[in-house]
């Protein structure tokens, strides 16, 4: 389906895509006129953003075409450099953590790559680049606001309960167990935005598999379903990078003598 | 005076050596329990605890510098000085919730270090400034340290130790609709459920009206006593150094500047 999608995109439809952005460019514009009369003045950053995105939106495609006609091997490296880059954007909520960018990868890879490989070995996925980059880089990037959600709820909760902490660990507490319900609350940090993504499927939103679908000519039930398969692994892939990305933390957040480095700086 | 105490490397100003006979500057129903000078007791019951140029430095700022320190069991240590001098973060050195930079503490004759921490921090108790209890009950709170090492403690123990805090039939309670003073109890009876050979108190009382001070003042130096504890206690307070420790050491910028008998200590400063 997303083969078709992107045929249909690419070989007649470019002048009227073109033409459709334009009346989107026309619109936001217009929207940021408006609120040029109650003094917010948008105007050159929304022109620059909408130009900017147009323009790699359109090199994506570009991208995208060329590679649907490589190799699985070629999809998995692009997966693999998503997954870099998107480790390489969640550390920087991690930052003074050490091995931050490893914990990202790690975490992100480690959830993504459990769930595609699930996805493919039960034949939800195809195992075509065509199916594997688009529905794998929604994965990845759910992903990766998975990782820094709950390095970012882990870092805070611990930061915010240092006393509770110290005061586990000095009596004879294992740092895992001092730091247990702050484990807990950064792994459904990460769980919470996807929880609220499938509750609202289909009541406020339809996510954009099933608008690809449904323009592409599937049968609306199975596009609809298939978005439900989507999100799920979404969800799944989410909570395993969470869970990964707090235990990798949670184990650099004690020095070796189970003293707690993750705290607010200040000299002790 | 100026005199060298063996208990640190550098020259301090002391009152008297740490061997002196002991004075208790105020009667209360304890101070009859204290009659041996320290030597003697010392000699008899061993060293609990030593530091041995014990240091901590952070971003080049010397928080701990070269402490030497010895407490014998059943005594108590105040530790006085003003804010930033170096108190808490001496106190965190002992059970190790910091890693000294320099130096070490020997725990019954024993490098600190070679301990697993989970079992020093049960050997070597501490009561914080704020009571810091987990969500739950009393009794919960009080279980926690045994249940971490596998030793479960029956009801009736924990209602013995909430009895000796002066807390009886507590142990249903919720934390959160306790007093600051019945928190700071239940603390303490939660560090004392670890059976710890050192207690380590943070300005336990500073958060407390005069009589919860008092009481739990009157507590902890009965239970030290009864349990034969050495104890360190930081307090801001000189009178509360007064009234319940035997030796006192001053503290100023991470430097040890008196440690003797309080008496003593305290009329020079």
């Amino acid at each position: 389906m997303f083969t078709e999608l992107m045929t249909s995109l690419t070989a007649n439809n470019i002048g009227l895509g073109l033409a459709q952005a334009a009346a989107a460019i026309v619109l936001s514009l217009a929207a940021v006129l408006l609120a040029r009369r109650f003094a917010v003045h948008a105007e050159r950053e929304t022109a620059w953003s909408l130009m900017r995105g147009l323009f790699q939106m359109a090199m994506v495609g570009v991208v995208l075409a060329l590679l649907l006609q490589g190799s699985l091997l070629v999809g998995v490296l692009i997966l693999l450099g998503m997954s870099v880059a998107a480790a390489a954007t969640a550390s920087h909520r991690a930052q003074g953590i050490p091995d931050a960018l490893l914990v990202s990868f790690y975490a992100i890879a480690a959830g993504s790559s459990i769930v595609l490989a699930v996805m493919l070995a039960t034949g939800v996925l195809n195992a075509s680049i065509a199916t594997l980059v688009p529905v794998g880089s929604m994965i990845i990037a759910n992903a990766m606001n998975a990782c820094a959600q709950s390095i970012e709820r882990f870092r805070a909760e611990v930061g915010a309960h240092v006393g509770q902490v110290e005061a586990g660990l000095a009596l004879g507490a294992e740092p895992a167990v001092a730091v247990a319900p702050y484990v807990q609350s950064a792994v459904y940090a990460s769980l919470l935005p996807r929880l609220d993504m499938l509750k609202s499927l289909g009541l406020v939103w339809i996510p954009g598999v099933m608008a690809g679908m449904l323009l592409s000519g599937a049968s609306p039930i199975y596009a609809g379903i298939y978005q439900f398969i989507v999100v799920a692994m979404i969800l799944a892939a989410s909570g395993l990078t969470g869970l990964v990305a707090t235990l990798l933390i949670r184990t650099r957040a004690f020095s070796p003598a189970a003293q707690l480095l993750l705290r607010p700086a200040a000299p002790r | 005076m100026t005199i060298k105490d063996h208990n640190t490397r550098d020259e301090v100003q002391v009152v008297a050596p740490l061997d002196a006979p002991q004075f208790r500057p105020f009667t209360t129903n304890v101070v009859a329990q204290r009659p041996a000078p320290l030597s003697a007791r010392r000699l008899r019951l061993g060293i609990a605890l030593e530091t041995r140029n014990l240091s901590r430095a952070v971003a080049g700022k010397v928080l701990v510098n070269d402490f030497n320190v010895l407490l014998i069991p059943g005594e108590v240590l105040a530790v006085v000085g003003p804010s930033g001098a170096g108190k808490s973060s001496f106190l965190r050195l002992l059970n190790r919730l910091d890693e000294p930079t320099g130096g070490t503490v020997l725990l019954d004759g024993q490098d600190y270090r070679q301990l697993a921490p989970r079992e020093l921090r049960r050997r070597v108790g501490m009561v914080m400034q704020t009571a810091f209890l987990f969500p739950g009950t009393v009794a919960a709170n009080i279980a926690f340290g045994p249940r971490q090492r596998g030793t479960p403690i029956s009801s009736e123990q924990i209602e013995a130790l909430l009895q000796r805090v002066g807390l009886p039939s507590y142990g249903d309670r919720d934390v959160n609709n306790l007093s600051g003073g019945e928190a700071q109890r239940v603390s303490l009876a939660r560090t004392l459920a670890n059976s710890p050979e050192v207690l380590l108190l943070d300005e336990p009382t500073s958060a407390l009206d005069d009589a919860s001070e008092r009481a739990i003042e009157t507590l902890v130096l009965s239970i030290v006593h009864e349990r034969q504890m050495a104890c360190v206690m930081i307090t801001h307070d000189m009178a509360q150094a007064a009234r319940i420790a035997d030796r006192t050491m001053v503290v100023e910028a991470g430097h040890i500047v008196a440690i003797g008998p309080t008496e003593e200590v305290l009329h020079v400063h």
